[in-house]
């Protein structure tokens, strides 16, 4: 009998398929967002950007608990007068606690803020998933007409519906003027990601145990895209905040609201004689712009393991 | 290359006609009649406002309305100003005057841009890398007419060095202030496209090579390195350019300067929803003109953009 013949008898296995099963994971819980959250803790900017946007959502939620004083209460016996008891930064051309209007400024800022990111994110998130998910003459035509909205500078396009909406000027149309013309640019950073992802094992593992393509593009695709899309969003939060207070300057923003824009409208005048009353409304506008982008900036360097290799 | 211009102009088409399109729907399907708006406080009578009417073809159905706006915009009739002025007039007048400002702003923008970038790219981790981005991202957060008021106090006021407002005459050296201010704020996105490629060039081979064969970093970081990293930043801003030219309304209101942001300015300010629309549609045509001329731009300079 030859040697090339013989068949080669593997010995029997004496391993229990459960001791195979039994491979020690790495104790610690890892997914993006743990690693995420992991990094940004050991980040001191990140606690600095925290405390100030908490500052502001206390602010806004509770207006009442930082000042005594009444912000639709204008005496011009103390015309731009200086701080006094009670009043720390003084006062408007008109007698307004300039403090007080900050105070009761930062919920409407907020409300517009939050507003513009749902609406971008309702309107941006299904269109950018729909097209890259499905491809074809489906994404022809959405991206064509999310091309229409992304060339209007979207600043501009709420210049002309604020305009023309004399009547209607709080922060529910604001919000919509803004972020009606701002997804465009979200959408096509979901539909850059749902392309990226869609052909990777995983979206095919889930469709070849049954689950439908939609069901997938909502269980799987989504969640797998929500990175860049959540930094987009925080960003464009102090975006948002900004444009309100553009519009509220150029006089067709809000009408009847405390909002740090008209604020700085109206000490626009004084800017010579009175210029506190416009530095501490900016300042609390610049502040506020400032911890949403170094959240959102934040955020994003966490999300990218390639950045955090870098540091 | 003529191929991927003209794919380029051709999806530019239907991008015109939807943007004119929108614009002229949200104005005409907003609620409110403009014609009484026209008045203001006054009652016209009947026949006047039929007059009016008629003169701004609104008896007409909605799209032969905006067929009608099309016929005009192409034959470079822009009709009138609320008072009374051609637009086409208007824009001649100061449109060189906004050229002017952005031109200032994105030439300061592109300087910034590649000195900061290259001083992060090459000190990569160092102190200056992270001082100067975090440096960049605040004053990317100061909204641009924040920056644009403590300008005017503080250079301006304060310690006169500029005219605090522009005025009539819109010399170079008046415009330096708001257009090196609004540089200021907007650098931020150039100079981390110039650190990236910086550090990219500094790891390429040919960089390695160009010190192999004994040259010195005095020599090798302006020729190898910089230039090969320009192509990034120079498309930015050109990208900038047309937004800055959509985007000086605020600027070149609170410096009096006399340009199409400042006709738009006062357009809004008094409530002149005509003239707001025409202009509004001059800035975004242009916007999309100018991206346009972008991508071609990135085409002419990056070859690989161009076999796609």
């Amino acid at each position: 009998m030859s040697d090339r013949n013989a068949h080669y008898v593997a010995p029997v296995d004496e391993t229990q398929p459960g001791d195979v099963d039994q491979v020690k994971l790495a104790k610690r819980k890892s997914n993006m967002w743990i690693d995420a959250w992991r990094d940004l803790r050991k980040r001191p900017l990140f606690y600095v950007a925290l405390v100030l946007s908490f500052s502001v959502l206390i602010l806004a939620l509770f207006p009442e608990w930082f000042t005594n004083a009444d912000p639709s209460y204008g005496d011009l016996s103390r015309s731009n007068g200086a701080a006094t008891e009670g009043h720390p930064l003084g006062f408007t051309k008109l007698g307004y606690d300039v403090w007080a209007r900050i105070v009761y400024g930062a919920k409407t800022s907020l409300t517009v803020g939050l507003l513009v990111v749902a609406i971008t994110a309702a309107i941006g998130i299904p269109m950018g998933a729909i097209a890259g998910y499905y491809g074809g003459r489906v994404d022809s035509i959405l991206s064509r007409i999310g091309d229409v909205f992304f060339s209007i500078p979207y600043f501009l396009a709420a210049v002309v519906v604020m305009s023309v909406m004399s009547d209607w000027r709080n922060p529910l149309t604001i919000s919509f003027a803004i972020g009606g013309f701002a997804w465009a640019s979200l959408a096509r950073i979901v539909r850059a990601e749902v392309l990226r992802n869609k052909n990777l094992e995983y979206v095919m593992a889930s469709e070849a145990v049954g689950r439908s393509r939609g069901s997938t593009l909502l269980r799987h695709v989504l969640p797998n895209s929500m990175g860049p899309v959540i930094v987009a969003l925080t960003l464009s939060l102090g975006g948002a905040i900004t444009a309100e207070a553009t519009l509220s300057l150029l006089g067709i923003g809000l009408n009847g609201y405390f909002s740090w824009g008209n604020e700085i409208a109206q000490a626009q005048q004084t800017l010579r004689t009175n210029p506190s009353a416009l530095f501490w409304p900016s300042l609390a506008l610049t502040l506020t712009v400032l911890a949403f982008t170094f959240l959102g900036e934040l955020i994003r360097d966490a999300l990218d393991p390639k950045a955090r290799a870098r540091r | 290359m003529t191929r991927y211009v003209l794919r380029r102009l051709l999806q530019a088409i239907p991008v015109f006609f939807g943007t004119t399109f929108l614009i002229y729907f949200m104005v005409f399907s907003m609620p409110g009649d403009p014609v009484l708006a026209l008045f203001g406080d006054r009652t016209p009578s009947d026949a006047v406002l039929q007059a009016v009417r008629e003169q701004y073809n609104l008896d007409q159905p909605f799209f032969v309305q905006y067929l009608l706006y099309l016929q005009g915009f192409f034959t470079g009739d822009m009709g009138v100003t609320f008072s009374g002025q051609s637009v086409n007039e208007v824009f001649v007048r100061a449109f060189p005057v906004t050229l002017k400002l952005v031109t200032i702003a994105v030439v300061t923008e592109f300087l910034l841009s590649v000195g900061f970038g290259l001083l992060s790219g090459l000190r990569k981790g160092k102190f200056a890398d992270h001082a100067s981005l975090v440096f960049a991202l605040v004053l990317n957060s100061v909204p641009p007419f924040v920056a644009l008021f403590v300008a005017q106090y503080f250079v301006g006021i304060k310690w006169g060095l500029a005219p605090v407002t522009v005025g009539a005459n819109a010399t170079w050296g008046a415009l330096l202030l708001p257009g090196v201010t609004i540089a200021l704020t907007i650098y931020v996105v150039g100079m981390r496209l110039m650190r990236g490629s910086v550090i990219e060039a500094r790891e390429g081979d040919y960089v390695r090579t160009a010190y192999a064969k004994g040259l010195t970093s005095k020599r090798v970081v302006p020729v190898h390195v910089a230039r090969n990293s320009l192509i990034p930043v120079i498309t930015n801003s050109a990208a900038s350019f047309g937004a800055l030219i959509a985007g000086t309304t605020v600027t070149e209101g609170i410096f009096n300067i006399p340009g199409i942001g400042k006709v738009l300015y006062d357009a809004i300010l008094r409530g002149e929803n005509s003239t707001v629309v025409s202009f509004v549609t001059i800035l975004t045509v242009m916007y999309i003109v100018v991206n346009i001329l972008v991508d071609l731009l990135y085409a002419v300079l990056d070859p690989r953009i161009r076999y796609v």
